[in-house]
């Protein structure tokens, strides 16, 4: 890490967002009060994570990227026994559906495959009734249906008032779950903000493509689509025809991503 | 909740699973049985030898169910990442080592129980004269390898090194330690030299003496300060640093 600074608001969910080896888990761990940070000032719910105060752990719950559990208990055993590590956890039934394991509570947790282990690992996590969850990639390796129901669940815990911090690869959770993202890359902060802020920042452009009458496709890029608009529908207009295949796109998050993390010889190779 | 209720609920866990996994549980209770039944074959009707080699296996069994076991089941642990899962939450390390310790003594003790009925009832050894002296050798000898199970689970560098590195040290432990023969009819002057060193040797002695001659604590002093010596460095390297996860 290289000196990053940001801050999480409560009842924020907040995405980390970079390529692998960037420093997102490492961030994050130290948050978590695994890793020592070598200097610096960290301040999670009020606590100094790395003094690993107990009751900082009462208030958090993690889901690291790939921890095993006891194998030779139910799902039902694994949450109610971390359940009693807390002073006011949530009702244990209720925790296991939120995870939707309740087809599964009497399964050994050996006997569960990786995405139901993924969604246990969310049920431990959330069992303590934590005001600040730590999300290390939680959908990697999820089918799409599942992954879309774990997005429901953070978006769930949005609306009960919890603060997420999530780290992801993927563009497209970032954009649908964070409130806003920071995107990391070599141990510092590129750039940060909402996300559909961070598609209009200075150095990007909207892209207005369309098709002449003669088949030609068109594209241009411009800093403000008005004028380009009024003249291709005034002309249009006059002519008596249509703008065919008009479509005015700002980039998306994942453009201003590729352009931030990719270094010069990538951009070249891939001829932008 | 207390201290205390958490490291019972993990003693509780701890003791569910492992009558949950067949193979420990064969490995702890079926396996010095065996032994048992091997030896008592072997040594049938030779008094001199079977007084030697019953204290003894019980001694092994101390070590097998708390050195080994916990040296494994750490290292199992600790690339699994239960562990760190375990760092994340509100459960403090006392309470979790509390509880897996709790684990490894009722293991202990049940080893050594049938051990010493076993003797009784097949191989005519008497009851244990010397209870007291009986029960502080088996959990000062528990509490010596238990500790230096966990400070020792910190050198295996991954699970599937783990079997290599306990039994380096358990196999010729049990032999030097004298669980099969008299140590005082050694000829080897080197291995005399490291069995007056390694704690197991002087576990078996104090149990040897409890359930055979008849010698109280103050008949096995010595071997007992050595016990005692070894469990002071063991705690040191075990809590010291204790290792939640790979990466630690």
């Amino acid at each position: 890490m290289k000196g990053i600074d940001f801050e999480v608001a409560r009842g924020e969910v907040f995405g980390l967002l970079g390529p692998n080896g960037a420093g997102k888990t490492t961030t994050v761990e130290i948050l978590e009060g695994y890793r020592a940070r070598s200097s610096g000032e960290v301040s999670v719910l009020g606590f100094d994570p790395g003094r690993r105060a107990r009751e900082l752990r009462e208030r958090v719950g993690i889901v690291l990227q790939s921890c095993g559990i006891y194998r030779h208990i139910t799902v039902r055993e694994a949450v109610a026994h971390w359940a009693a590590m807390y002073p006011h956890p949530r009702e244990v039934e209720e925790v296991i559906a939120i995870a939707g394991l309740q087809e599964k509570r009497s399964a050994k947790t050996r006997e569960l495959s990786g995405g139901q282990l993924r969604r246990l690992d969310l049920a431990l996590a959330l069992v303590g009734d934590p005001e600040l969850i730590f999300l290390d990639e939680p959908t990697t390796g999820f089918d799409p249906a599942a992954r879309r129901a774990a997005w429901e669940t953070v978006r769930a815990l949005r609306d009960l008032g919890k603060t997420v911090l999530l780290t992801t690869h993927y563009l497209d959770e970032a954009q649908e779950l964070a409130d806003r993202v920071a995107i990391i890359k070599d141990g510092r902060i590129l750039v940060s903000g909402a996300p559909r802020e961070l598609g209009v920042g200075s150095q990007t452009h909207v892209r207005v493509a369309w098709r002449e009458a003669d088949g030609t496709q068109h594209e241009r890029e411009v800093d403000d689509p008005t004028a380009l608009l009024n003249e291709l529908t005034g002309e249009a207009l006059a002519r008596g025809e249509r703008v065919r295949e008009l479509t005015v796109t700002r980039p998306s998050l994942e453009d201003v991503y590729l352009e931030l993390t990719s270094g010069p010889a990538e951009r070249e190779s891939v001829g932008v | 909740m207390s201290e205390a209720t958490l490291a019972w609920r993990q003693f509780r866990l701890e003791r569910r699973m492992f009558w949950r996994n067949p193979s420990a549980a064969f490995f702890n209770f079926v396996l010095p049985l065996i032994f048992l039944v091997l030896f008592g074959a072997i040594f049938s009707g030779d008094r001199k030898n079977l007084d030697i080699v019953i204290p003894g296996i019980a001694g092994m069994n101390v070590m097998a169910t708390t050195f080994s076991a916990l040296a494994m089941n750490l290292t199992f642990l600790r690339e699994e990442g239960v562990l760190k899962r375990i760092r994340g939450t509100p459960l403090s390390g006392g309470a979790y080592l509390s509880g897996i310790f709790g684990n490894v003594i009722v293991n202990a003790t049940v080893q050594v129980a049938i051990v010493v009925v076993a003797g009784k009832l097949f191989f005519g050894l008497p009851w244990p004269r010397e209870w007291v002296a009986l029960v502080v050798f088996l959990y000062v000898g528990v509490a010596c390898l238990a500790s230096l199970g966990v400070a020792f689970s910190h050198l295996i560098p991954n699970f599937d090194a783990a079997p290599a590195y306990v039994n380096i040290v358990y196999l010729p432990s049990i032999f030097i330690g004298g669980v099969f023969f008299d140590p005082a009819h050694v000829h080897s002057k080197i291995l005399s030299d490291i069995a007056e060193v390694i704690p197991l040797s002087h576990v078996v002695a104090g149990l040897r003496g409890a359930m055979v001659s008849g010698q109280g604590v103050g008949h096995h002093v010595g071997d007992l300060a050595v016990v005692l010596a070894w469990t002071a460095l063991g705690v040191t390297f075990a809590v010291r640093g204790f290792s939640w996860g790979k990466s630690d």
